[in-house]
């Protein structure tokens, strides 16, 4: 059950050119758009039912009309920030989106950007891909030259102007808050709400920051209509989306396919897990998912089926493990991550990442006790929900999941005084002799 | 050593267009660091200077920002930096393999330089290709599905000034041409947009199963429940 929509003609040998573009739908979805009111636009998206696609889920139409409704103070211009930091470990959807079809992306935004009255808007993508910066600068570059950017856009009477900025290196800037911080200029740490973005966002102006998948479902929606994109998905998550499937995975890629779908049906799809092995445990949207196992191949990969099996879709980032993968190896090294891009902003994040680094560190080695595992837990309960933003949250996840499902393997760890797992047969070259 | 003239004349120029873009100034210091890091290789306190006098701030508050990011470099680095990703999916499927490999050939550790100043080796976190796992980026291009051998060639490759394609990405450039296209400078190299060519593997592995598939043509489709996925919950459809 795939639906290629956003991803239907990425094999075109030019499809991020404006040409493939346009011959290709694109900048009819714009078209409708500008002759329709910001506010029906907005209604559109709202009844189409389109959720964020960067974690939370949170209904795109419904953040929209967040943004202060009549006559527009000049000294609070609107804007629109399009977050393309994709840095949550085994997420890979935003980057091969922007570098297939940016013009996409460009389209989303203009669109988006129109329904909330916003004068400027800007794609934040991570800096660490180079090649999705180039081809984001010219698919800029080519609508600007169009007339889809700039004064006056297409004779319609409206302003907007787009700029494509570079981030340097901070998993923290995926946060919304920290996003607009560091787009002021600022170290990116998160910001205490309320007020939210919509009040008080880039510049204390009221602004709305978008996953770049959300915004690159927007078009498609403005040309063939809410009730089209409701034809996908479930009631409550409606739509097609990417679903990243890597590790462990005969054919691992980029699977587009409704909401509702289950890891069964996209390992079919995938050519299941690598040949003599079985499935270990996965994360159905990035390591700030908690994991699951086997048991959970027939879950529904939607907000609330997802949510109802203890974890979140988040990101939709499949990453496969088998049964040579050490989960404790694993959770270590989620929580150097955590810890290492812990933006130092509260104290539960900061110290809680740090000393669970140690402890997993003393597990994998074989020296830790059944007593670490109820530090950890309970350090666990001390930083979710106690922390500023949602990066200390996600850091919990791996590290409570795993001694749900896995706490047998940490035993084993400390009663054989080491890893019992060989690390080179979890790798891709396994037994290549490399 | 401070600029010449000419080469802080140049970079004014740079400066003024990059603080144009933007309603408000102080959003342009990412992009500024990535200019100065464009001309020396690193942040040099000139380079920090440099930054704080386009936009009025104290070099305490330009390097508050600039020691926050890991893709500024606070000591001169070599001409191609090569990151290899060790967070866990990339570490699992031979990442850690690769960098220990690396370490051990190049003979030296996470951010350090070669003597020849051709190499600079990291290892870095997720870098959104894990598709394409085990990945290693050069001068952020990715090399993918990297084996601990073939890392080995690609840097003697790299030392011996023959750099390799990267596997989606244009030709390399040095770490210093990468950093004027991170401050928002287009590559002006005939082709280099282009290059690199269509998606890989992975990013068309969904679009050939549905393709195989027969999935039909979902962006046509007009069927009002053609592709909803309601299920009955457990206890409800057995």
């Amino acid at each position: 059950m795939l639906t290629p929509v956003m991803s239907r003609y990425w094999d075109h040998p030019q499809s991020w050119t404006l040409d493939t573009y346009l011959a290709n739908d694109g900048y009819q979805g714009l078209r409708k758009a500008l002759a329709m009111e910001p506010a029906e636009v907005v209604q559109l998206v709202k009844d189409s039912g389109l959720r964020g696609r960067g974690g939370a889920g949170f209904p795109a139409g419904v953040k929209w009309g967040f943004m202060p409704q009549g006559p527009i103070d000049p000294a609070k211009p609107h804007y629109l920030v399009v977050n393309a930091d994709e840095s949550e470990p085994g997420t890979c959807k935003d980057i091969p989106l922007m570098m297939a079809t940016p013009h996409l992306l460009v389209e989303g935004s203009i669109i988006a950007a129109y329904a909330m009255r916003a004068s400027h808007a800007f794609i934040y993508v991570r800096g660490e891909v180079v090649h999705v910066l180039r081809r984001l600068q010219r698919a800029v570059f080519e609508a600007y030259e169009a007339g889809y950017l700039g004064r006056n856009i297409l004779g319609s009477g409206y302003d907007i102007e787009l700029i494509v900025h570079a981030g340097s290196g901070a998993y923290i800037c995926g946060e919304e808050t920290a996003l607009l911080d560091s787009l002021e200029g600022f170290r990116g740490q998160p910001r205490l709400r309320p007020p939210f973005p919509a009040q008080s966002g880039l510049y204390a102006c009221p602004t709305t920051v978008n996953n770049a998948e959300t915004i690159a479902s927007v078009p498609p929606i403005l040309v063939k209509g809410a009730s089209w994109f409701r034809s996908f998905g479930t009631e409550k998550s409606t739509g097609f989306t990417l679903f990243s499937l890597s590790g462990h995975v005969a054919r691992p890629g980029q699977y587009e396919a409704p909401l509702g779908v289950t890891l069964r049906e996209l390992l079919d799809a995938a050519g299941g897990v690598r040949p003599g092995h079985e499935l270990k445990f996965w994360t159905p949207g990035g390591s700030s998912t908690p994991i699951l196992t086997a048991e959970h191949l027939d879950v529904p990969l939607d907000y609330e089926s997802i949510g109802s099996a203890g974890s979140m879709l988040g990101t939709k980032a499949l990453q496969i493990f088998d049964d040579t993968t050490c989960v404790v190896r694993a959770v270590l090294r989620w929580t150097e991550f955590y810890a290492h891009e812990s933006c130092g902003k509260c104290t539960p994040c900061r110290e809680g990442t740090y000393w669970m680094v140690q402890i997993l560190q003393r597990l994998e080695r074989g020296e830790g006790s059944k007593e670490d595992l109820e530090t950890m837990l309970d350090a666990s309960d001390n930083i979710l929900g106690r922390s500023f933003c949602a990066l200390g949250d996600g850091a919990t996840s791996p590290i409570t999941s795993s001694i749900q499902y896995f706490r047998d393997e940490y035993i084993e760890h400390f009663a054989q005084g080491g890893c019992p797992f060989d690390a080179e047969a979890a790798t891709l070259f396994a037994g290549a002799g490399l | 050593m401070p600029y010449d003239p000419e080469v802080r004349e140049r970079l004014e120029r740079d400066a003024k267009q990059i603080i144009a873009r933007y309603p408000q100034p102080r959003s342009a210091l990412q992009p500024l660091l990535h200019l100065v890091q464009a001309e020396e290789g690193y942040l040099s306190q000139d380079g920090i200077g440099f930054c704080a006098d386009q936009l009025g701030l104290t070099r305490a508050e330009v390097t508050a920002v600039a020691t926050f990011y890991t893709m500024y470099k606070r000591r001169p680095s070599g001409a191609y930096h090569v990151g290899v990703c060790t967070n866990t999916l990339c570490a699992i499927m031979g990442g850690d393999a690769i960098f220990a490999q690396l370490k051990e050939h190049l003979g030296i550790e996470h951010e350090e330089t070669t003597e020849d100043g051709a190499v600079t080796l990291e290892h870095i976190e997720c870098n959104a290709a894990c598709d394409y796992a085990p990945v290693v980026m050069v001068n952020w291009e990715f090399f993918d599905q990297v084996t601990p051998q073939s890392s080995v060639q690609l840097v003697d490759d790299l030392r011996a000034g023959n750099p390799p394609t990267p596997s989606r990405g244009a030709s390399l450039c040095t770490f210093k041409e990468v950093s004027r296209i991170l401050a928002g400078f287009p590559d002006e190299r005939f082709g280099a947009v282009d290059a690199g060519g269509p998606a890989g593997e992975a990013t068309l592995a969904g679009l050939r199963a549905a393709r195989e598939s027969g999935a039909g043509d979902p962006w046509n489709s007009t069927e009002p429940d053609a592709y909803r996925m309601d299920r009955p919950t457990e206890g409800e459809g057995g």
